[in-house]
């Protein structure tokens, strides 16, 4: 594999006397999808804006491909795609002269520019809606030809911010597709997310990000590995009634079993067959919770079990 | 440990020079910028009715009044209409600033900052885009000027001169208007933080009325500013007499503020996204 497609060492941002990024490390393989998950405003979108040149890092240092993205931001925009969450596309084009534009911009040689346009409209399923400009477009229709615009000049890095944030599961999974596609034509992909399910479908590494650090790094598995696959949450009517259930649910049997005042969580990996089990231990009780669902863990249970406290979304993005 | 790249055929395939670069860029964002004049008719709409509504007011409300302070033999429409092209450029020249605040806002900038594209690019495809809109925009106020009266009374070189005045001036408005779009980064903002810069240029100035009439402080302001120096230039190339040394003050002005606004902007961009 050699040297990783992207490094990152101690890397620090702040806006004014606000940390967005407060030292970050990460390594991310040739080849691999790597996830940034973390809650709004735990600075994944300023990684990435410093990963593709659009902030000067306070401090360490960046690389994508051995090129640093403050010494060469020039050899650095010429290897890689950048796609966010507001889809940075022309309104007032179409499809195809958005990402002619793009081919212009990205330096690519007149001749390959419209073939180029044609196949990725093609791909993305635009190719009805090619002529037609941007306003007339969906949501899920623009993140897509957002992400083909990224594509034009065929980057071997792809960095791909929040990309399904407000798609519907159509457009998700289409789109996730898509991303496995490129990773296997040989396209490295740094992606961030809120979704733990995202990136457990997608990423092959995923470092979790709070207030401007790293607070886990490591495999979806190991991640979820004492999370469970089933998560069932129950709220009840005061602290006692909480307590007892708490007591009655013990023991190891089931999973983590976990109380916050008057909500129980039991995290288990025996699938739906652990709701029957905590029924049936009420029943001999005479105990009823107010509300129970039947989950699969989030990026709010890995927080919990990461960290003691939930994940605290601050206002805006940074 | 910073190794150094090695150069491989990918390496050279990405890093792949084009010629005039830099040209091509700015085409390509000119041209997207015209694009959007076609697509969003509204914009173009903006920059016409609105001088056209000046011309019927000044030359048919307060015209008969304002003819009193003129120079003997002078038709007050010959006065009024130079004044309205420069006014008409000066206005013309929000759209740069509403243009570059909603770029920012939308993203796009974005996109562009993390392209290998000539930096310059971005700022230049807009006021090139926007004075390409104002050769038209003049032609047309021109022509409106004609329906009202509006004479030349020197040669078609000296209008061709006084249209290239109003062109130069108008580029110059862009960058001027550049930098307040990009420092509000907003184009609502833009648009309001706009009218303040360019109330004082356009109605303290000798574009619609003699500077004669104005308070003393007022006069000194008025003579000494970038739309008086354009308005009399345009008057002197098409009423005749002297010209020469309006139209040398008028061509400083606007090579003065392009030197000045441009740097502002450029700086400005690098930092904005």
């Amino acid at each position: 594999m050699g040297e990783p497609a992207i490094v990152v060492e101690g890397l620090e941002k702040r806006f004014g006397e606000v940390p967005a990024l407060d030292g970050i490390d990460l390594s991310v393989d040739e080849g691999t999808i790597f996830g940034l998950l973390g809650p709004n405003g735990a600075g994944k979108t300023t990684a990435v804006r410093v990963l593709a040149t659009i902030l000067h890092p306070d401090a360490g240092r960046a690389e994508v491909l051995g090129r640093d993205v403050v010494r060469e931001p020039a050899a650095v925009r010429r290897r890689i795609g950048l796609a966010g969450q507001y889809a940075a596309v022309d309104p007032n084009l179409t499809g195809r002269e958005n990402l002619r534009m793009v081919g212009i911009l990205g330096q690519l040689p007149r001749a390959v520019i419209a073939p180029r346009a044609d196949e990725l409209l093609q791909r993305f399923s635009l190719a009805d809606a090619a002529d037609r400009p941007l306003r007339t477009y969906s949501g899920g229709m623009r993140r897509r030809l957002d992400i083909a615009a990224s594509l034009v000049p065929k980057p071997p890095v792809l960095f791909l911010d929040e990309p399904t944030t407000g798609l519907d599961l159509t457009s998700r999974n289409e789109l996730w597709d898509m991303i496995r596609e490129l990773v296997r034509e040989g396209t490295t992909v740094l992606l961030t997310t809120q979704y733990l399910e995202e990136a457990d479908q997608l990423a092959g590494r995923v470092a979790v990000i709070d207030g401007g650090h790293v607070i886990a790094n490591d495999t979806p598995a190991r991640l979820k590995a004492n999370l469970g696959d089933t998560v069932v949450e129950m709220d009840f009517a005061d602290d006692a009634l909480a307590e007892r259930a708490l007591a009655l649910l013990g023991g190891d049997q089931l999973g983590t079993v976990e109380r916050e005042h008057r909500t129980v969580k039991v995290s288990s990996n025996r699938g739906a067959h652990v709701l029957v089990d905590v029924l049936r231990r009420f029943d001999g009780d005479g105990i009823e919770p107010d509300t129970l669902s039947v989950r699969e863990p989030s990026l709010d249970d890995v927080f919990l079990a990461l960290t003691g406290h939930r994940a605290v979304t601050e206002g805006g993005d940074a | 440990m910073s190794v150094p790249a090695v150069e491989t055929s990918m390496d050279v395939a990405l890093d792949r020079h084009i010629p005039m670069g830099v040209v091509r860029d700015t085409a390509a964002i000119v041209q997207r910028n015209l694009i959007a004049y076609r697509r969003v008719p509204q914009l173009l709409v903006f920059s016409t009715i609105q001088p056209v509504i000046f011309v019927v007011m000044f030359r048919y409300v307060f015209g008969g009044a304002v003819s009193a302070a003129l120079p003997a033999g002078v038709d007050y429409v010959d006065y009024l209409m130079p004044g309205i092209f420069v006014q008409t450029v000066v206005f013309g020249a929000i759209a740069t600033a509403i243009g570059l605040a909603t770029d920012m806002k939308s993203g796009l900038m974005e996109r562009f900052h993390a392209l290998p594209m000539a930096r310059s690019a971005v700022l230049s495809g807009r006021t090139l885009a926007d004075t390409v809109r104002n050769v038209f925009v003049v032609a047309l106020m021109m022509l409106v000027g004609f329906l009202v009266g509006w004479r030349i009374h020197t040669d078609v070189l000296g209008l061709l001169a006084a249209y290239g005045i109003v062109v130069l001036f108008g580029f110059s408005m862009s960058w001027v208007f550049a930098t307040v779009g990009l420092a509000v980064g907003d184009p609502e903002t833009a648009q309001a933080a706009s009218f303040p810069v360019l109330a004082p240029l356009v109605f303290a100035s000798s574009a619609f009325v003699p500077i004669e009439t104005m308070p003393p402080w007022l006069q000194t302001f008025a003579e000494h500013q970038p739309v008086s120096a354009a308005a009399s230039a345009v008057r002197a190339l098409t009423l005749g007499g002297p010209a020469a040394g309006d139209v040398i003050a008028s061509i400083a002005w606007s090579v003065g503020l392009i030197a000045i606004f441009g740097t502002i902007s450029v700086r400005l961009y690098r930092r904005a996204v």
